[in-house]
């Protein structure tokens, strides 16, 4: 596939005069993750076909301070927020948009109380209402009829309420959508969060990332979806524990979209 | 009854009801030790919370057999102590069923009572063949062994006795009520469904043996209800009272959004302000404060102390934790009853020495919660969410990693690490910030 992927940063829409619709987040994972990159492309593929004006910070943008503020640093955190703010106001920032639901969560609760005020919705929203909008069409393509579950990430299922639009996207992929024992607000966390995900695990008797794959085999699924960076690597990983890498993909659902339309 | 009797039954009641009265004050100030926190905002969505979550017992149905028993013995408790005002009064003038006037609507209030008796029991048996048959694995988590166990079997067996008294009380006052031509003062008033079922035991036996033992079972009774009154204090079961102000007080943001310090604010704005002369003297010490995150229950706020009174220990949460469904030593419940320990072991310590606080070289953290604890949390919310009266677990478990990390630089080494990172490249792993938008040319 070639790649001509059009991603202006905010420095040259600004020396331009321009002010995209939305500015596009991509977070810590979805830069230099070499899994969740994949996914960040996936999603600026259908920004591109649906004709979407984002901008991205590129070199100006920096971690948010999830993972700091969650270790217990809130004076890292902070510190990275207020950079964080500076930059983004200086560019008049109005809406975000990000794949990583620690970073939404972040932006969109703790940084208005620093003086970053700003609409923050999770690429699964956004690309809801670009639907609903009539400016994106989802296809089933090559998973037409596949079973396909979701994983609920904590950070946008409990902590922001948001369970109904990556079903809603799923749905669309003409697909079987079926849902494990524990979801939505019952949902099992995969082990990432709370900065764990930097960490090795305390001592038990199994990964918290193991467990959660276990639920989500029992489904007997052809694809886990997620609709976090972390979840992703957290659930592949459990998969391969269970030697199911062959028979069970995980994939964020910017890349099921993008694939099913072979963007 | 003699005035000796109602002498005697207003001075218990005087000793009930100050005695317990005694132990709300000291709760009060107990849970005043904590720091302030606001939670005086947005009052409707407040009360709307208390309706929902303590009155209308909303999440207890998330787990539907627990929670139906839970309702009927929380309406029975409720509607059943509206008879105890009846019983105040009878027992302070020596009256008969002082409200049998309401004709009907007595009848149906007392056969309703009777019928919720039933229940009561009932669902208590259930509840404690739950508890001690099946064993269900929450109620057997290391921080149940001892007291918590105990605790929560007596309560089962108080309300078994409370409920049989009412009806053995009820039954023997119908009979007193069915003598020909009457007896004393008994009045022909209220349906008993129940207890005339129970009443032929009394048949055969003289009048005033019958007379005895109603009045044995009416003051066993009332006494029962002031002992289990006075004994919320000891036990899990202050939750009848303190869910209500508990779930008034709860945090309304969303469950993903820690608060951010003000303090640390300030301290980070002046850092970033160009025009901050960094020789000007330090900040007056009125804004610094002692210590950043808790080692210790004064750390925390009053609503985290309130939420460890009102815990009743039930471990939904902990069942929901995916770090202890993992085997690891976190149990969001253990951090509730540890916490509440401590605060009692604070307050006991207050009361010993006239008023003020004398330092017993033990804290929350290490005495009670260990560092590896804490470290476990993924700060899912899991626990948040489960709980039936909106405690939250987690935000005590965050403020006592802020101190671990603020003040005793004490994060396992990899936290460190990715700390490093940040602060050096902007991002947790080791990448330049300058690469950021490499992906962008990647195949
Ligand atoms: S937030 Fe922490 S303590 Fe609560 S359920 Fe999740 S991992 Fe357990
Ligand atoms: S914190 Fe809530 S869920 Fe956990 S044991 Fe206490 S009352 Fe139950």
């Amino acid at each position: 596939m070639s790649e001509n992927l059009i991603v202006p940063t905010m420095a040259e829409m600004l020396a331009q005069g321009k002010q995209p619709e939305v500015l596009f987040w991509v977070g810590c994972a979805g830069s230099f993750d070499d899994r969740a990159k994949k996914i960040t492309k996936a999603f600026v593929r259908i920004l591109n076909r649906a004709n979407v004006s984002f901008a991205v910070l590129g070199t100006e943008e920096s971690c948010t301070g999830d993972p700091a503020k969650r270790a217990g640093n809130e004076f890292l955190f902070q510190m990275q927020a207020m950079m964080n703010i500076e930059v983004l106001n200086a560019y008049e920032a109005k809406k975000i948009v990000t794949a990583c639901p620690h970073c939404f969560n972040t932006l969109k609760n703790e940084y208005p109380e620093l003086g970053g005020h700003y609409e923050v919705v999770h690429h699964t929203a956004f690309l809801k209402s670009l639907l609903d909008a009539g400016r994106l069409t989802i296809e089933g393509g090559q998973f037409k009829g596949k079973r396909i579950t979701f994983h609920d990430p904590c950070y946008l299922g409990r902590a922001n309420k948001i369970y109904e639009a990556p079903r809603d996207l799923i749905q669309k992929l003409e697909v079987e959508l079926v849902e494990m024992k524990r979801s939505k607000a019952n949902g099992l966390c995969c082990g990432a969060g709370g900065a764990q995900m930097f960490k090795d695990a305390e001592p038990g008797n199994k990964e918290v990332n193991v467990l959660r794959t276990e639920d989500a085999l029992e489904v007997q699924p052809d694809i886990i979806a997620a609709g976090c960076p972390f979840c992703n690597t957290m659930m592949t990983d459990g998969v391969k524990n269970k030697e199911k890498e062959a028979s069970v993909k995980v994939m964020d659902i910017a890349e099921l979209i993008a694939n099913a339309q072979d963007l | 009854m003699s005035y000796l009797d109602n002498i005697l039954f207003a001075i218990l009641l005087v000793i009930g009801f100050g005695y317990f009265f005694n132990n709300i004050q000291k709760i009060y100030r107990n849970i005043h030790l904590g720091i302030d926190v606001d939670r005086k905002d947005n009052p409707s969505a407040r009360w709307k919370n208390m309706a929902k979550i303590a009155l209308g017992q909303s999440k207890m149905v998330r787990r539907p057999v627990a929670g139906i028993l839970h309702i009927i013995v929380y309406l029975g408790f409720v509607i059943i102590n509206i008879e105890l005002l009846e019983i105040i009064i009878d027992g302070l003038f020596g009256t008969h069923r002082i409200f049998a006037f309401l004709g009907t609507t007595y009848n149906v209030l007392i056969a309703s009572f009777e019928i919720l008796a039933v229940l009561v029991i009932l669902a208590v048996v259930i509840f404690w063949i739950r508890r001690n048959g099946i064993r269900l694995k929450r109620f057997w988590n290391p921080e149940m062994k001892g007291y918590p166990k105990k605790d929560a079997n007596y309560i089962l067996y108080f309300e078994v006795v409370l409920m049989s008294l009412f009806l053995l009380m009820n039954a023997s006052d119908l009979h007193l009520q069915n003598v020909p031509n009457g007896f004393s003062h008994f009045i022909k008033a209220g349906w008993f469904p129940v207890s005339q079922f129970i009443e032929p035991l009394f048949n055969g036996m003289p009048n005033q043996t019958v007379l005895i033992l109603t009045e044995t079972f009416w003051w066993l009774h009332i006494t029962g209800i002031l002992v289990f009154m006075n004994y919320l204090y000891f036990s899990k079961h202050l939750h009848i009272l303190l869910a209500f102000p508990n779930t008034y007080f709860a945090d309304l943001n969303p469950l993903g959004q820690l608060d951010n310090l003000e303090a640390v604010t300030k301290e980070v704005k002046m850092m970033m302000d160009p025009n901050v002369d960094p020789f000007a003297a330090a900040p007056a010490p009125a804004d610094v404060p002692s210590k950043f995150g808790a080692s210790d229950v004064q750390d925390l706020n009053w609503v985290q102390l309130l939420n460890a009174y009102t815990c009743t220990e039930c471990g939904r949460c902990t069942s929901s934790c995916p770090a202890n469904q993992t085997g690891k030593k976190l149990s969001p419940r253990k951090i509730m009853m540890d916490t509440r320990d401590r605060l009692e072991e604070v307050g006991k310590n207050i009361d010993a020495n006239k008023g003020i606080f004398v330092p017993d070289n033990k804290t929350l953290l290490n005495d009670y919660i260990t560092a590896e604890e804490l470290w476990a949390c993924t700060s899912c919310n899991a626990c948040v969410e489960e709980c039936p009266v909106n405690i939250s677990p987690l935000s005590i478990i965050m403020d006592m990693r802020r101190y671990l990390v603020m003040e005793q630089s004490a994060a396992p080494q990899p936290l460190n690490a990715m700390m490093t990172n940040i602060e050096n490249n902007g991002a947790p792993w080791q990448y330049n910030q300058q690469d950021r938008l490499n992906w962008k040319n990647e195949n």
